[in-house]
């Protein structure tokens, strides 16, 4: 594997053009996605466009933004909150450096996403290369548009292999000015699933709404001082034991502690799963008969992320997975085979994929 | 099939147009599949005969999308039309296509869940429409449209072939459902469709508040906007269409120029602490007349009469074309004054009711079909604002599609190489065009 840089969006469309047959191209921006990003191939280089980066345009009354592909996260965040507003979707890996396309080609969202919908539900059109070196541009950058194909949402998801993303145009929303995090250690996965949907059933909204290993539950509520506290209040009704309620600084701490466990890791494979809050309990079993996995769900248990130990087959994974219907995507780890469990798609999605790319100088899905 | 292949002149002449009626044409025959087998059958039979079909749900595109093609075949999904399955626990239902929009929230509603997109058309239209067209509606400003809530597709792809898209629990990898929503009938018939369902909220709250200009009702969303609000619908009508709506629905709005309807939905405590910021937001937006209601009657009668808006139109004009353009939405008070300014120049009435939360115009364009030339002149008319759309850099729709009506307004918003890009991927489905040939993109 080697790798190019592209400083410009000719340098990326030139690098594409002129790809030699039985090579393939791999986009990387941040790096925080090895088992996207890299590749143990010699018929593979890397083209890094991480130096295509910057807001292009970002206008606050709009509550929409453009950007590079390349720009940070933490970019654009710091820009969004200036203005109080944020990116609903909560990219993942935003603090180690992930970039707009890279969350986007990852299709990865955070927790926060359960409230209003992950990256899929935010962009709203791209510009990028095709497999012939085209520049194309799909979507649109007003917060409604219908016209053509939605090229936009077919790039979160589509890992580098779909085409060589260089700007997208998103929607922000206003950040709701207070959060409050109820959590509770339950024990194990059963007993939070329980809990969880328990509070799925009251009319409370949640922000966010984990299960971390071991059965700890965290529900988040974001709203205004004041309202807020009444409905954690009510919420805390609702759960089987007394929570501990978490604000300001010692909140923000707990998710980022929470969360830099689950993402940061040397040791084991990453995956990204999909899953259901009635399989939860049932996925970490399974899990734990065939390794000493572990699982943390966000997003109400809708998004498994699963830690497996690098000496285990991933292939087990990959079978589990497939047998449960759910489908995994490996962000760190082994970077041959990155789609694994049951994905959808069959021949629509093969005959997607060569029209966009007919000589095979992406990666193949 | 029997009698569910229709081909007798007077039951094809029903499918002849769809909500435009500009456009019409007689198909070959219509089917009505009642399994996703017989749809599989009839596009493997299409398919062999070369015969071009066009997927159908219940007509009312507003773009000529599921007008018929010469020579071509209806496939009519108004038989598939069962709720298969509602989950409450995952807050996810299956239906068939055929299915109408409100038909899910009823289905739904007695585990306190319901479809949120809803578009002004829901009691007749169908999921598979919407789907097809990824549909907006009111409520779409927070919620989102079709496609952020369609979790899975079943598909008959245009040589027969089933495919499954996504799964009720999400995907991990290509977004293949978001690509076939708002794929207009392009890419084959979707039989089998896996919703999302949200909670209904604890709370409603529904603001009316009236201006003596659009301008002025226009600068109000901004600040809603500005304000960090994020309500569930932001709506403007124009006296025109309150005329309209009052003649027909009677929902005893103000009496004003502009109408703004804000509706804030959620818990009781965020609701009511959203409403106080509304009240003095509204208070000092120049508003003649403000009323801010919570009876759920008085909530439905506002929503009839907006929601009636396009029908109600008719008591105006014997014919109007209903436009659907999107602009920034902070160029909303300049787009609707330019909108005036053309409708003055030409002569011609026009009625706006639009969502104004996200930019999405709708003018209504009044004319009466049998004076000569008034249609060639109400077209010009409308295709002169969705030029003006995209100079504001919007775009030439937000939710009704390209359908036939829009296919030679694409290239003001994407380039040859965008257009061929399409196509490509088109072709790759359907090398022939046989499924909805002609609607989005030029046949070849
Ligand atoms: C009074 C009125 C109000 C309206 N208000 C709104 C509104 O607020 N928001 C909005 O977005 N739209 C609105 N519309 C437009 C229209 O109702 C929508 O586009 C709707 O989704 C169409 O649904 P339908 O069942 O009538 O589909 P049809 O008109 O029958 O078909 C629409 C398109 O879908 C395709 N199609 C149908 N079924 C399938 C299937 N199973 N698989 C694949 N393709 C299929 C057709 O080929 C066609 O291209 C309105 C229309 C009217 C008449």
């Amino acid at each position: 594997m080697s790798t190019v840089a592209a400083l410009t969006q000719a340098d990326v469309q030139a690098v594409v053009a002129t790809c030699a047959p039985g090579q393939h191209l791999l986009p990387v921006a941040g790096g925080t996605k090895p088992g996207l990003s890299s590749s143990s191939r010699d018929d593979v280089t890397r083209v890094d466009v991480s130096a295509l980066r910057g807001i292009l345009a970002y206008d606050p009354a709009e509550l929409t933004l453009t950007a590079r592909a390349g720009t940070p996260i933490a970019e654009l965040q710091a820009a969004l909150s200036e203005h109080g507003q944020y990116l609903p979707f909560d990219p993942p890996f935003a603090a180690a450096g992930a970039t707009l396309g890279g969350v986007t080609a990852a299709g990865a969202s955070g927790p926060g996403a359960w409230r209003y919908g992950g990256v899929r539900d935010f962009v709203l059109g791209v510009r990028l290369v095709d497999g012939a070196g085209r520049l194309i541009y799909a979507g649109g950058k007003v917060v409604k548009n219908a016209a053509g194909f939605d090229v936009p949402k077919l790039m979160v998801g589509s890992i580098g292999r779909l085409g060589i993303m260089l700007e997208l145009s998103l929607k922000v929303f206003p950040r709701a000015p207070e959060t409050v995090t109820l959590t509770c250690e339950l024990g194990d996965t059963e007993a939070a699933a329980e809990a969880a949907l328990a509070l799925m059933r009251s009319p409370i909204h949640l922000d966010a709404l984990d299960i971390a290993a071991g059965g700890r539950l965290l529900a988040r509520v974001a709203g205004r001082s004041g309202e807020v506290e009444a409905r954690a209040e009510r919420l805390a009704g609702v759960l089987p034991g007394p929570p501990v309620r978490l604000r300001g600084d010692d909140e923000r701490e707990l998710w980022r502690q929470v969360w830099s466990s689950v993402t940061e890791t040397d040791a084991d494979t990453l995956v990204r799963a999909t899953s259901s809050l009635p399989g939860a309990a049932g996925l970490v079993a399974a899990l734990a008969a065939t390794a000493e996995a572990s699982v943390h769900y966000t997003l109400g248990a809708t998004a498994a992320w699963i830690r497996w130990p690098r000496a285990a087959p991933i292939d087990r994974l990959d079978a589990l997975l497939a047998q449960r219907g759910l489908a995994g995507m490996v962000l760190i780890g082994s970077p041959e085979r990155p789609l694994i469990g049951h994905q959808g798609g069959g021949v629509f999605a093969e005959r997607i994929a060569r029209a966009i790319d007919p000589d095979s100088r992406f990666l193949e899905l | 099939m029997g009698e569910r292949l229709l081909t007798g002149p007077a039951q094809l002449a029903v499918f002849a147009s769809d909500g435009l009626t500009a456009f019409s044409e007689r198909p070959l025959a219509v089917a009505l599949p009642e399994s996703t087998e017989e749809v599989a059958a009839i596009v493997r039979a299409c398919h062999r005969a070369g015969v071009p079909f066009v997927p159908r749900g219940s007509g009312t595109s507003l773009s000529g999308g599921s007008v018929p093609v010469p020579g071509g075949v209806v496939i009519a999904c108004n038989r598939l039309n069962r709720v298969l399955r509602v989950d409450p626990l995952t807050r996810t239902a299956v239906v068939q296509p055929g299915v109408i929009n409100l038909a899910v929230s009823a289905a739904a509603a007695a585990h306190g869940l319901q479809y949120a997109p809803d578009p002004s058309s829901q009691s007749v239209c169908t999921i598979g429409g919407n789907v097809a067209f990824n549909s907006g509606g009111a409520h779409c400003l927070k919620h989102g449209m079709t496609s952020n809530h369609v979790l899975a597709i079943r598909a008959i792809l245009p040589d027969g072939e089933l495919v499954e898209l996504g799964s009720a629990q999400g995907s991990a990898g290509p977004d293949w459902v978001g690509m076939f929503c708002g794929s207009e009938g392009l890419f084959g018939i979707a039989v089998e469709i896996t919703l999302r369902l949200v909670p209904v909220p604890e709370a409603v709250c529904t603001a009316l508040a009236g201006y003596d200009s659009l301008q002025a009702a226009g600068e109000a969303v901004a600040r809603i906007l500005r304000e960090g609000l994020l309500p569930v619908a932001v709506e403007i009508m124009d006296a025109v269409a309150i005329e309209a709506a009052e003649a027909s629905v009677k929902p005893g709005y103000p009496e004003c120029a502009a109408l703004l309807i804000v509706e804030l939905e959620g818990e009781r405590e965020a609701v009511q602490a959203d409403r106080l910021v509304l009240e003095s937001l509204l208070a000092r937006s120049g508003a003649s007349d403000v009323r801010i209601t919570e009876d759920p009657a008085e909530r439905a009668l506002i929503w009839k009469g907006r929601k009636g808006a396009f029908s109600s139109v008719g008591w105006l004009a014997p014919d109007y074309i209903v436009q659907d353009g999107v602009v920034p939405r902070t160029k909303l008070g300049y787009a609707l004054a330019e909108i005036d300014r053309m409708s003055a120049q030409a002569g011609i009435r026009i009625a706006n009711v639009f969502h104004a939360g996200d930019g999405n115009l709708h003018p209504l364009i009044l004319y009466d079909g049998a004076q000569a030339g008034a249609t060639d002149r109400a077209h010009q008319l409308a295709g002169e604002i969705l030029r003006l759309c995209i100079a504001l850099g919007g775009s030439i729709t937000g939710e009704h599609g390209v359908g036939l009506e829009k296919r030679d307004f694409l290239p003001l918003m994407f380039s040859e190489d965008d257009i061929a890009f399409m196509r490509r991927i088109r072709h790759a489905v359907d090398p022939d065009e046989l499924s909805n040939r002609g609607k989005m993109l030029a046949m070849s």
